[in-house]
């Protein structure tokens, strides 16, 4: 059986210096992995190279065994919600919808099931009753709510998720890690971009850590120790207590 | 009655379809133009395109839009990559670059058309009309050309409706799902440079991007739905297209470009004005009932206290 994932000598650079130098790694089927590094670790810019956003020096990527070309449609992406203008005259079910596109080709357009699919969507996520709110009327957690059921519409097997706890509050964390336990739970894989250390024990399984080069990965209680994560981290961290207590990054 | 035999007329009438068909697809096409905040963009292929009509009316010799849709394209192509160099491999941010490249461009094109005009060649009256446009000076065969080329651009949008959302809403996105998102966005491009070459007769060169960007920006205060804002985009134009060119019809000499992007501005105006929601009566009308319905409130919170 193929690995969801398998990356081979991935070296990505904007200029000179690479961002991403010499990423090897398979994961394995129904993991949720947090991707855990500092900033400028390179952690998006795993995501995007992985899906071909942005070019690669040198490396290849196998999703199922096959390149991402052929194994799109088994593939779902939530981007950093700061990508987009928020302020575009369309609503939260059409925006789910978008995440239709991929299946149906070109010139087609969505049909009633693709708009009851979108629906089914958006209340998993607990969004039902916004779906026609226009976008900027939503709160920023809501907003990403809307990115999760857009890729749950996609109905994928491996989901790459790029920094989806930023900026919202607690019960919406709550509400998106209930839902990626979900997926995981029907045998899904997750990637998820991940900032806050003291919530990672609690929501993977797996971690990746990564700081240009890939420091490890693997299970959550193998690798979520005081060693790895101040080789990750670059002696820049603290840690009051390794087992329980909150971890602080303090300024170099 | 001035006015009745005037759309008796059918060499007006002709021209009236002209320029409302025009003012149909640019406005929609401008609205993916805005969406995307190419606006500018809008402005410098329009500027561009003065070169490269030029050069292909001093090659050709013949006013023809097919020759110089060719002129302009190559032109639009050329200022897009060098915008696109620019903006690469310098500190030099992409407005700045626009303002460069637009300019260069539009300073070459104004010494061609001087050049062409000192030119001994006795078919060149007209082609100063290119900067602000002449609508009158439109024959049957243009009215044709630019229906057909309109009615083409404007199936285009409809069939790419989908694909053209998406890639305005969400780029990454959009490639991530295997939209070539490189090719289209050089078709969004191929897209508005046909739309301002076949706008140059009626509307001139210079204020194209006006009418390219004004009735999207004005059709997008009156909606939150992408395909309704397009199609007002679209009625918008063409009726700034209609009235742009009765009056400069009905008044000697006028140049028909001004005029319609002047009643695009109208109703860009009355959009910011009176629009539900958006617009700013609406808000304030807003702003005050909440605060008249906040009032007795903030009355008895301090009676309160008071007491």
């Amino acid at each position: 059986m193929a690995f969801p994932l398998t990356v081979n000598n991935l070296t990505v650079a904007y200029q000179k210096k690479p961002v991403l130098e010499d990423i090897s790694f398979r994961v394995p089927e129904g993991k949720l992995i947090g991707i855990i590094g500092p900033n400028g670790a390179g952690k998006s810019t795993l995501i995007k190279a992985i899906l071909e956003l942005i070019p690669s020096i040198t490396g290849d990527v196998a999703i199922f065994g096959e390149s991402y070309k052929k194994t799109r449609k088994r593939v779902g992406y939530v981007p950093q919600r700061e990508s987009v203008d928020w302020d575009f005259p369309t609503d939260a079910l059409d925006v789910v919808m978008m995440g239709r596109y991929g299946h149906l080709g070109w010139f087609k357009r969505p049909d009633k099931k693709d708009k009851a699919h979108a629906m089914e969507c958006l209340d998993q996520v607990g969004m039902s009753q916004y779906a026609h709110r226009q976008i900027s009327q939503l709160s920023g957690g809501q907003q990403q709510r809307v990115f999760l059921a857009r890729a749950l519409a996609q109905d994928a097997e491996i989901y790459f998720m790029d920094e989806p706890f930023v900026g919202v509050d607690a019960a919406t964390e709550k509400a998106i890690i209930a839902l990626l336990m979900k997926l995981k739970s029907q045998g899904k894989t997750v990637l998820v971009v991940h900032h806050d250390l003291n919530t990672v024990k609690e929501y993977f399984d797996w971690i990746m850590l990564l700081n240009v080069k890939l420091i490890g990965i693997g299970p959550t209680e193998k690798l979520f120790t005081k060693d790895y994560l101040q080789k990750t981290y670059g002696g820049s961290l603290t840690m009051l207590d390794s087992n329980t207590s909150p971890i602080i990054v303090s300024p170099r | 009655m001035n006015w009745f035999s005037l759309f008796l007329d059918p060499n007006t009438q002709w021209i009236l379809m002209g320029s409302m068909l025009l003012g149909l697809s640019s406005g929609v096409i401008g609205s993916f133009a805005y969406l995307r905040k190419q606006s500018l963009m809008g402005d410098a292929l329009s500027h561009a395109a003065l070169p490269g009509v030029c050069l292909a009316y001093m090659l050709t010799g013949t006013k023809s839009i097919f020759f110089f849709l060719i002129g302009a394209i190559i032109a639009g192509i050329l200022a897009t990559a060098a915008i696109g160099y620019i903006t690469r491999n310098s500190r030099i941010k992409q407005d700045s670059a626009l303002g460069i490249i637009l300019t260069v461009f539009f300073g070459v094109g104004i010494v061609l058309l001087t050049q062409i005009q000192h030119s001994n060649s006795g078919n060149q009256s007209g082609l100063d009309k290119f900067l602000f446009g002449h609508a009158a000076s439109m024959v049957k065969l243009d009215v044709y050309t630019i229906a057909g080329i309109s009615a083409v651009l404007v199936v285009l949008c409809f069939l790419f409706f989908k694909e053209f959302k998406l890639l305005s809403f969400d780029p990454g996105f959009a490639k991530g799902i295997g939209l070539p998102t490189i090719l289209l966005d050089q078709f969004m491009m191929l897209l508005i440079v046909t739309a301002v070459v076949i706008g140059i007769q009626a509307v001139g060169v210079v204020l194209m991007a006006a009418l390219l960007i004004t009735p999207a920006v004005a059709a997008r205060y009156w909606t939150e739905k992408l395909h309704v804002m397009v199609i007002l985009a679209g009625l918008f134009g063409a009726f700034s297209g209609f009235v742009g060119t009765v009056v400069s019809s009905m008044v000697n000499n006028l140049p028909t470009g001004p005029l319609i992007v002047l009643s695009a501005t109208v109703l860009f105006i009355i959009s910011v004005l009176a629009a539900p929601n958006r617009g700013v009566l609406a808000k304030t009308r807003l702003r005050v009932s909440a605060k008249s319905e906040y009032q007795p409130l903030t009355n008895q919170r301090v009676k309160e206290k008071s007491l």
